[in-house]
């Protein structure tokens, strides 16, 4: 098993025309994601490298069945999109698009949750189940099949995890990236949630960052609800407050959201934090007694 | 973003929410050709974006002519936190029998707009919130619906026991959440909302901030700007698809990601040095953009050293490695650069870089930390 996408995601791209949505589908097609259309207004008919594209997502999904949708469609139109996956019966969005304005978020959130859609993002890699599907952007050679489950704020930074855990031999259940704007979907508690539940994953890497209060309510969580072990890191701990290091939501505000209270609550909470990426196999391992 | 208090009340007087009458002035003459026109006693506030103007003496209560001349000489030029005052704001001062607090902001964890509201207005909502939380009254808005006016009038019924003061104050907060979603704000307060003694209810002062994110449909904040020096750098660099923010360190580095950017910073400070700066190259594969990220790092003067350090996703090491090439020819480069290449295309990046007597190559994120810092030393 696996948690959010396995070998039933049928994928449908919105955006697939585009630049990005067309060279990244090529990438997900070549991994092995059950890809079942692209979305493209005024293009149905078409195919990008063999996959059909539909005017809408309506379209799409009654013709093929599709349950997952990514979004490369860009900032200013993307929270429509996002909208018309979710009044489309998709269950799952995916939304990689970075600069989508706050305020179209929070608007299209209500709808998602009337719908039952869950979103991953916006501005965020998006996730993978090695071995199974892959969506987003993501550099699928680094990762293995394994029995670590990771969650993280950030793309790069989730590379290098991967890439320290791969160097231990340490495979993973599932990726999640859930992005790095202030408001996004499903966040620590829910994936930590499923994670707990899912029978392949034996213990969990929280990858947090500085900027609001998420990590410290995932602290609480955790002591109360998850029994797997997690190891966390959180980045930032130089950065100055009130500058926006890159990612919209990474903002130390009014001396709150510093990664050092971050660190104490985990700490707290009998969390273990990694000091430093190469800190981290060491500790997962130490975690699942190998 | 964010904009002065004149500019946030000038916003308030397009969306007919009350204000004082007032003049922005630049010179202490401007001050008292405003002080003719506006009804004694007057108040001189610097324009300074940073808050606790008053503590540092920033704003003034004259009664006369020469008195707000004066004031106006000692705070154009003053230093607030780092930043000279370069604009005034004179406005008609107000007797006031209540301050109240309103704000709202996009709040993560309801994923809504948040409303606040707090009797204890006119001190810095921060401190009510660390101190005294209770007093503040939070509301999500549901988005769909927006702000009724009942919803209004029922917090305001929470801190004042006039009606017609409630229906003012209500009146007021319906128009600056009209004011908020419309111009994309991230932050918008008034702080205080004043009662004044003949029963008006006044915006006293203002703070707005624009969602960076939305500034795509708002070409004229473009004018409203007033950015530092630094600031200038960022923003800059933001039209060039880098994220930078310039620090106070002595290892300048570039690398693809914001969250692997500061892991990168972090690392430097873990292994005993200072970064100079967060720089993220974004995710695409554009040899001009490393070229201006090396820019940035060798203009800075504090800047001994450089490290290097991309994790190939959409990124590509061979990208990154032409770019760096590009830039050592048009740029002479005279301090250390320590390179850590890894993901996509490494192989090959590696490959273009081998000739490249500038770079000394590292294998991980600690190696490359551990020799960055060593170098600087040497410098």
């Amino acid at each position: 098993m696996s948690i959010l996408i396995n070998k039933n995601t049928k994928l449908v791209v919105q955006g697939i025309t585009g630049r990005d949505g067309g060279f990244h589908a090529s990438k997900m097609g070549a991994y092995g994601t059950n890809m079942v259309a692209g979305v493209s207004p005024g293009k149905e008919g078409t195919k990008v490298n063999g996959v059909p594209v539909f005017n809408t997502v309506e379209n799409a999904v009654k013709a093929t069945g599709a349950n997952t949708s990514v979004i490369f469609v860009p900032a200013p139109f993307a929270a429509d999109a996002i909208a018309e996956a979710s009044e489309a019966g998709i269950k799952l969005v995916i939304a990689i698009t970075e600069g989508i304005p706050t305020i179209d978020v929070i608007r299209v959130t209500p709808i998602l949750e009337r719908n039952g859609t869950k979103m991953i993002g916006p501005n965020c890699p998006g996730l993978i189940s090695p071995g199974e599907s892959m969506v987003g952007i993501l550099p699928v050679t680094i990762f293995d099949k394994g029995n670590v489950g990771l969650i993280s704020r950030s793309g790069t930074l989730t590379y290098e995890m991967v890439n320290q855990l791969k160097s231990h031999g340490i495979g993973q259940s599932t990726c999640v990236g859930i992005g790095g704007d202030p408001v996004i979907g499903l966040h620590y508690k829910e994936l930590l949630t499923m994670f707990e539940a899912d029978n392949d994953t034996d213990a969990i890497v929280l990858c947090g960052e500085i900027g609001g209060d998420a990590e410290e309510q995932a602290a609480a969580f955790i002591k109360e609800n998850i029994t797997k072990p997690v190891v966390a890191f959180i980045a930032g701990q130089s950065a100055p407050p009130g500058k926006r290091m890159g990612h919209a939501g990474a903002l130390i505000t009014s001396g709150s959201g510093t990664a050092a209270e971050k660190i104490k609550a985990f700490e707290a909470a009998g969390v273990k934090v990694a000091k430093e990426p190469a800190e981290m196999p060491v500790l997962i391992k130490k975690a699942l007694g190998i | 973003m964010k904009i002065h208090e004149f500019q946030g009340k000038e916003l308030f007087a397009d969306y007919k929410i009350p204000i004082q009458k007032q003049h922005v002035c630049t010179t202490v003459e401007q001050v008292g050709v405003a002080f003719d026109e506006l009804t004694s006693p007057v108040v001189v506030k610097a324009q300074v974006l940073v808050g606790g103007r008053g503590k540092a003496g920033g704003i003034k209560f004259t009664k006369t002519r020469e008195d707000a001349m004066a004031a106006a000489d000692k705070i154009l030029g003053m230093d607030i936190k780092g930043l000279t005052v370069e604009k005034l704001l004179v406005c008609e001062a107000v007797d006031i029998a209540k301050e109240i607090y309103v704000g709202f902001v996009n709040d993560r964890n309801t994923k809504s707009v948040m409303l606040m509201v707090s009797a204890e207005g006119g001190v810095e909502i921060e401190e009510v919130a660390k101190t005294n939380p209770e007093k503040i009254i939070k509301i999500p808005i549901d988005p769909l619906v927006g702000l009724p006016a009942h919803l209004a009038r029922n917090v305001f019924f929470k801190v004042l026991n006039d009606g017609s003061q409630v229906r003012q104050a209500a009146d007021i907060l319906v128009k600056l959440y009209k004011l908020y979603v419309e111009k994309d704000c991230s932050l918008a307060e008034i702080n205080p909302l004043v009662i004044t003694d003949d029963n008006k209810v006044i915006a006293l002062d203002s703070k707005i901030n624009f969602d960076d994110n939305a500034l795509f449909r708002h070409p004229e904040y473009e004018a409203m700007a007033d950015y530092t020096d630094d600031e200038k750098l960022e923003v800059e660099a933001t039209e060039r698809g880098l994220s930078y923010v310039k620090l106070d360190g002595e290892i300048g580095c570039m690398v693809n990601g914001a969250g692997l950017a500061m892991a990168t910073m972090d690392m430097i400070n873990l292994y005993g040095g200072t970064p100079a700066n967060f720089l993220d190259i974004g995710g695409s594969s554009n040899p001009q953009k490393v070229i201006h990220a090396m820019e940035y790092l060798l203009n800075d003067k504090n800047v001994k050293a450089v490290l290097i350090n991309i994790f190939g996703g959409i990124t590509r090491c061979d990208d990154v490695a032409k770019g760096l090439l590009e830039a050592f020819k048009q740029m002479k480069v005279t301090i250390p650069v320590v390179i850590r290449l890894s993901g996509t295309n490494e192989k090959e990046g590696r490959e273009l870089l081998k000739d490249s007597k500038e770079l000394i190559s590292a294998d991980s994120m600690a190696d490359a930390a551990r020799k960055v810092i060593e170098a600087a030393k040497n410098v």
